[in-house]
């Protein structure tokens, strides 16, 4: 068990653990959920209006897609060097390119999730009475639930892992412990990098079991899809 | 009634009142297209008119002018002596039931949800709106168990029974229908046809119904008005003088080569009232 190397040093030294759960470790869980919730909730927000926009107005989309796509290609830590020339050493230098990363998976997302809306549903919709908001708001959006709630989930669970990149600015969550492992007097210390990467990993499956077990909450209709019909009753 | 266009055909019943009329009537769109041309049409109220022609003869379209879906480029189209222009969109499709061919029922919704739309978009009391939906369930011929389904586990027959329950929720004097039985097998369309009739024999809604199965628009209309390609009326008259006399080339090939033999299975069906009714409508045009 000397995978890192110096000294036979363990894998996992649960006194590391012991001594720090409520301190070091703590504060960098702490950390860690702000600075992976906070860019979801912020991509959501600007995500919704803007593939709302895209769908309403189809020629907008090419383009957004186009520049989002670019977006999702810089890698993280180029976009966090570059924001902290803006914002400094802050969690907005984290967040907002979170932020904007989730924004490029959420859009097209919105943008499937109401072009999922078969015209039929819509044609009924506007044929009994519906305005154009209500129509979205009881009609549209609730069909493109699932689409979006998929794009949820990966955006959710890209951030929990990309913001230990943030480390590297030292702005990084559970990613200051690996920071730590790494740069530990006397030769790396595999103990706080293990603890981040088993924290980080159960974190992403967590946040990913809450939204699904929301989405099946939201949307009971959706359980029921691929359960069989019944047969012709005639009567 | 003078001020009215009265060709002989539409002039069959004189004393029935018009729910919808159409007046000179042209849909045409930006790239030059006519959906309809110069159309006339005064459908009688608590009837079934039915709107038959083979694709692109502008049926569909006609229909959906009543209820603005969409919008006539020159002429009138009027409901209940009003103008359609001068509705708000919502309000006037509050008032008109509307079914379609592949029910467009909500998926998010149960069967009761769906069929108690309109009262809830009318703002009616919900708990009275959804023991009105579980009363017009029952009617509609659906299995009371159904109501708290989600339309994807219902086959497309019994949608359709849905789509023709939350048609009805809010109690509509007109009801349009287009091809809303096509999607179904035949025998499932036979007895949804029957019900349909029956239902129509209590409720004596105005009904516009679009189909492009003339078999259906002969059992089912007390008015037919056949459409040929370019949105014209090519004629309107009750469905025994269709069978007997159609107007041209056209309504004869459209008919097909079995008209006798439809005429002669219709005429057998007609029922003794329907018969007589007739005899009388004659009567009174002479």
């Amino acid at each position: 068990m000397t995978a890192f190397g110096t000294g036979g040093e363990p894998l996992l030294r649960w006194s590391y653990v012991r001594d720090n759960y409520d301190g070091v470790i703590w504060e960098a869980l702490k950390e860690h959920l702000v600075l992976s919730f906070t860019p979801v909730l912020l991509g959501l927000a600007i995500a919704l209006p803007l593939g709302l926009a895209c769908a309403r107005w189809r020629r907008l989309y090419p383009p957004v897609l186009a520049a989002t796509s670019v977006l999702y290609a810089i890698p993280a830590i180029g976009l966090f060097v570059v924001f902290v020339a803006f914002t400094g050493l802050t969690y907005t230098t984290v967040v907002v390119p979170l932020a904007l990363y989730t924004l490029s998976v959420l859009v097209p997302s919105v943008v499937d999730g109401l072009r999922s809306v078969p015209e039929h549903v819509r044609q009924s919709a506007v044929a009994m009475g519906f305005g154009p908001l209500r129509r979205l708001v009881q009609v549209e959006l609730p069909i493109a639930l699932p689409v979006l709630m998929g794009g949820l989930r990966v955006a959710t669970v890209a951030n929990i892992s990309l913001v230990s990149v943030g480390a590297l600015i030292g702005i990084g969550g559970l990613g200051q412990l690996m920071v730590t492992g790494m740069k530990w007097p006397g030769g790396a210390y595999p103990t706080p990098i293990v603890v981040a990467i088993v924290l980080i990993v159960v974190l992403a499956l967590l946040a990913d079991l809450l939204l699904l077990l929301l989405q099946r909450f939201l949307m009971p209709w959706e359980r029921v899809r691929r359960s069989r019909r019944p047969a012709e009753v005639t009567r | 009634m003078d001020t009215r266009r009265n060709d002989g055909a539409t002039g069959a019943d004189e004393d029935v009142s018009r729910l919808i009329t159409f007046a000179g009537v042209t849909k045409r769109y930006a790239d030059g297209t006519v959906a309809v041309d110069h159309l006339d049409l005064e459908i009688p109220a608590g009837k079934i008119t039915v709107l038959v022609g083979p694709s692109g003869c502008g049926k569909t379209t006609t229909l959906r002018m009543i209820n603005r879906m969409v919008e006539a480029t020159e002429g009138t189209v009027t409901v209940d002596g009003r103008n359609v222009r001068d509705v708000d969109p919502p309000t006037l499709r509050r008032g008109i039931g509307y079914v379609i061919q592949q029910a467009g029922l909500f998926p998010h919704r149960t069967i009761l949800d769906n069929i108690a739309t309109v009262p809830f978009l009318l703002g009616r009391d919900k708990k009275q709106a959804r023991a009105e939906a579980r009363a017009l369930m029952d009617r509609v011929g659906l299995d009371p168990a159904f109501a708290g389904r989600y339309p994807a586990q219902l086959s497309g027959g019994q949608q359709q029974r849905v789509g023709v329950a939350r048609a009805l929720a809010a109690d509509p004097p007109i009801l349009l229908m287009d091809e809303p039985f096509s999607a179904v097998d035949p025998i499932v369309r036979a007895s949804l046809q029957d019900e349909f009739l029956r239902l129509q024999s209590e409720l004596e809604k105005t009904i516009v119904f679009v189909t492009h199965d003339i078999d259906e628009a002969v059992k089912l209309g007390h008015r037919i008005a056949v459409f040929q390609v370019g949105g014209r009326l090519a004629q309107f008259t009750a469905p025994d003088d269709l069978l007997a006399a159609p107007a041209s080339d056209f309504v004869r090939d459209f008919l097909g080569g079995e008209r006798g033999i439809r005429r002669l299975r219709f005429t057998q069906e007609l029922d003794a009232e329907r018969d007589a009714e007739r005899e009388a409508e004659r009567a009174g045009e002479r």
